[in-house]
């Protein structure tokens, strides 16, 4: 590959993503005949929405530096869910309090994370999955107290679309520009780079470390809330098990998208080719009636085939 | 192996290598005789280091010839060739791995330690080769080294290189070895390099301290723009005649530092004495106070401990006003190495130049641009990444952000380590500016030499201040007699 090339792609770290999603789509429409091709897109732009939007969250607290990771996102999206739609319990009455409701569960989750990690010092990758753990036993607990249907105006908002598009993609898509535009050119999102590449220099240059990440995980939990009273509202209620996916496809999500996970470095437009991806990976595999055991396969070397092609950038170095 | 009859150990014929449009060396010829110490001199940038790198085989040179022990390497020359050649290198850039103890460093070094024991068998190699450079070292091998300060790391990376299991050492490359240690181990190094001589062993030493060149090295290089300019016998030349091939223009002579005035009224930093030193540490606006010493007698706890202060109060130190931190230590302290020069230099000021909370790059870019031409930093632009300027650059990008956040109190740790006497006559022009208007300076620094910038010097001795000298009384006996403890015992 040409020296040149190689400098154009390695400044979008995200192509590799979009390249795969792109093939991906287009082997599922050889094997459907192209019936249906727009609307698969849409569907997996609609499941790739709640990725994203956790992924969001993920690739701060990945770009914060090594050992910054939040493994609390499954726990918190659950009890969040659960909450918010059970205050809501099938009625409009209840919207305004159940999302508050929820969006407070993703605030007191956060700052328990940062009292974790920052006040008793335990590592993020324990403190997080711990904190996780009694967010999922909390949401156990609700859930036999209640089996309430969420507020038809969320429901119908979660599933809207827009010439087509699901509106909550376009929204996020609209709110992915704004985190890229305040990593590059907010004094925020240059103190999470900072902290990312070189932790001892940020706070010798006068940062504010500690605030910056109290902040990263504040911003993850937060976005887990939202992702997980979203997700309860487009299925119908929340589910023990809805967060379960959302562990490792969080990270797969951000490093598939370009993000370095040596940290200091965030690729936010790649979370939606990556989130893409996975979802049409599946619908691919569905449509060729492959076996769950091949699927999982393919799967991993189709992330391992994007990380291997993405990988150039590291060598150079 | 053997030599040609008459050959050197080392030849490089016509050595070019260019980085994108950057010409780092354009045709060098350069030969090493064993047993002879060979130094090059020049400025950041002349290609010092990438000359060395191309020797070392981590750099692969465009055009030229290398010839080692009278055959010419050939394509694939890399590191391991080198090191089978006997060929070692202590780089600028300490290469220990910082989670590994010395001994488990010096493992990496020689696969041949391999098999039960190998551990005490390493302890003892690298415990000898500190032993026969710096007696008294007084370093854990057990110990990670990331937990070592700077100099005691420079020891294990400089003590590496001269131990041997399989392949003999035939030559030593030290590049800047002498920047991060202080003036005894610095000595004990210079002293090794002659017993190393007399066991064959030759040595490429590189070194901005011209006093060390011309009282140790057999032959001098100088480079100037990626050529050799000039070469002779150590004992032939002058420091002057060297300065003068270098091409550096002659600034003032730092030794009067003209306008250099004692200092406003307003007290930035103020730590009253203690039970076991009768000086008090003060720091006024406008004032540049050094901070003297052997390495790691307690100069950096002081600058951090101001600089924590300034941010959470603390008993027993008074700080008032901003702080900004200068480190020599560039790479764990220093660079951002994934942005550009730009954004390392704006870091510290962007609360200032954002508009709630966002920034604007034409405000950024001004900023960034105005300070790189203040302090001449080398590079075609401001968006070029950090890594790609040379080691002195970097520096002055870390200075540049310093001034840019415009802080009242400016902390030294060493920051002009490795870096050229021209851009060093340079930097204290502006240090020294930026002190009549009125910012307050603590500097320390591991150069005697450099002390003649300050207006007062406290010198420490095992954590403690031993001595406090006026800028007039400065005198090297006094402030090298304060470093072994014997300082003036009553507060002047």
């Amino acid at each position: 590959m040409s020296g040149g090339l190689r400098a154009w792609l390695d400044a979008r770290p995200w192509i590799w993503s979009f390249g795969a999603a792109l093939i991906v789509w287009l082997v599922t429409a050889l094997v459907v005949q192209g019936r249906g091709m727009l609307a698969t897109l849409a569907v997996a732009l609609q499941f790739a929405t709640f990725y994203a939007i956790v992924g969001i969250g993920q690739m701060f607290a990945i770009a914060a530096g090594p050992g910054n990771i939040d493994l609390s996102i499954p726990g918190v999206m659950t009890f969040a869910g659960y909450i918010a739609i059970g205050l809501m319990n099938g009625s409009n009455h209840g919207l305004l309090a159940g999302l508050a409701a929820g969006i407070g569960v993703g605030i007191a989750a956060g700052v328990f994370n940062v009292l974790l990690i920052q006040a008793l010092r335990i590592p993020p990758m324990i403190g997080t999955l711990a904190s996780g753990f009694v967010f999922q036993s909390m949401a156990i607990a609700y859930s036999r107290t209640t089996n309430a249907p969420p507020a038809p105006l969320l429901v119908s908002f979660s599933a809207a679309r827009l010439l087509g598009v699901p509106l909550i993609a376009l929204l996020f898509i609209v709110f992915t520009g704004l985190v890229a535009a305040a990593l590059g050119r907010s004094v925020f999102g240059r103190a999470v780079l900072a902290v990312g590449q070189n932790m001892r220099a940020a706070r010798l240059a006068g940062l504010a470390v500690r605030r910056t990440l109290a902040l990263v995980y504040l911003l993850s939990a937060i976005l887990a809330a939202i992702a997980g009273i979203l997700l309860a509202a487009y299925s119908g209620g929340a589910a023990l098990d809805m967060g379960a996916d959302y562990l490792l496809m969080s990270i797969a999500v951000v490093v598939l998208g370009g993000t370095s996970i040596a940290g200091g470095q965030a690729s936010p437009a790649g979370l939606w080719g990556a989130a893409t991806l996975l979802d049409l990976v599946v619908t691919m595999l569905n449509v060729m009636r492959v076996g769950a055991g091949v699927r999982y396969v393919v799967t991993g070397l189709i992330i391992i085939g994007v990380l291997a092609l993405a990988k150039g950038r590291d060598e150079a170095t | 192996m053997t030599d040609e009859a008459g050959e050197a150990f080392v030849r490089l014929i016509g050595i070019s290598k260019s980085f994108g449009a950057v010409r780092a060396l354009a045709g060098v010829d350069l030969t090493i005789q064993s047993g002879r110490m060979v130094s090059v001199v020049g400025h950041n940038g002349a290609g010092k280091s990438t000359l060395m790198q191309i020797l070392a085989g981590t750099l692969a040179s465009d055009t030229g010839e290398i010839r080692v022990a009278g055959h010419a390497v050939g394509h694939g020359y890399g590191v391991r060739r080198a090191s089978a050649l006997g060929i070692r290198c202590v780089f600028q850039e300490l290469s220990l791995c910082p989670n590994l103890s010395a001994a488990e460093n010096t493992r990496i070094f020689h696969p041949a330690l391999a098999g039960p024991g190998w551990r005490r068998r390493a302890r003892r190699l690298i415990g000898d080769a500190l032993q026969a450079i710096f007696p008294d070292h007084g370093i854990d091998p057990r110990r990670p080294v990331g937990e070592l300060p700077i100099g005691q790391r420079q020891m294990i990376e400089t003590a590496r290189a001269f131990t041997e299991t399989d392949h003999p050492v035939r030559l030593v490359i030290l590049d800047e070895p002498t920047a991060s240690l202080d003036a005894t181990a610095a000595e004990q190094l210079l002293r090794y390099t002659g017993e190393a001589r007399a066991r064959g062993i030759a040595v490429v030493f590189i070194s901005h301290r011209l006093p060390e060149i011309l009282g140790h090295a057999d032959e001098v290089f100088v480079m100037r723009d990626g050529q050799v300019v000039g070469s002779g016998a150590a004992d032939a030349l002058t420091e002057a005649q060297l300065v003068e091939m270098m091409g550096v223009v002659r600034g003032a002579d730092p030794t009067h530092a003209p306008g250099w005035r004692g200092g406003g009224e307003q007290i930035r930093v103020e730590q009253p004495a203690r039970a076991d030193t009768p000086f008090r540490v003060q720091l006024r606006a406008g004032e540049v106070v050094g901070l003297a010493g052997l390495a790691g007698h307690g100069q950096r706890e002081l600058l951090q401990a101001v600089f924590d202060a300034a941010f959470h109060p603390a008993a027993g130190l008074r700080v008032n006003g901003s702080v900004a931190y200068v480190s020599g230590d560039r790479r764990t302290e220093g660079i951002f190495p994934l942005w550009s020069v730009g954004r390392n230099t704006t870091i510290s000021r962007l609360r200032a130049l954002a508009r709630l909370g966002f920034l604007t790059q034409a405000r950024e870019a001004a900023l960034a641009e105005e300070w790189r031409t203040r302090l001449a930093i080398r590079t075609p632009d401001i968006g070029r990444p950090i890594t790609s300027l040379s080691g002195g650059n970097q520096q002055k990008v870390l200075v540049a952000r310093a001034f840019a956040a415009e802080a009242d109190i400016i902390l030294f740790d060493d920051p002009l380590r490795g870096v050229d006497i021209a851009t060093k006559r340079e930097l204290y022009q502006h240090v020294h500016r930026a002190a009549e208007a009125g910012r307050a300076f603590l500097w320390y620094t591991t150069e005697n030499t450099e002390l003649v910038n300050c207006d007062r010097i406290y010198v420490f001795y095992r954590g403690t201040i031993t001595d406090e000298i006026a800028h007039t009384d400065l005198t090297e006996e006094r402030v090298i007699r304060a470093s072994f403890g014997a300082g003036q015992s009553i507060a002047v």
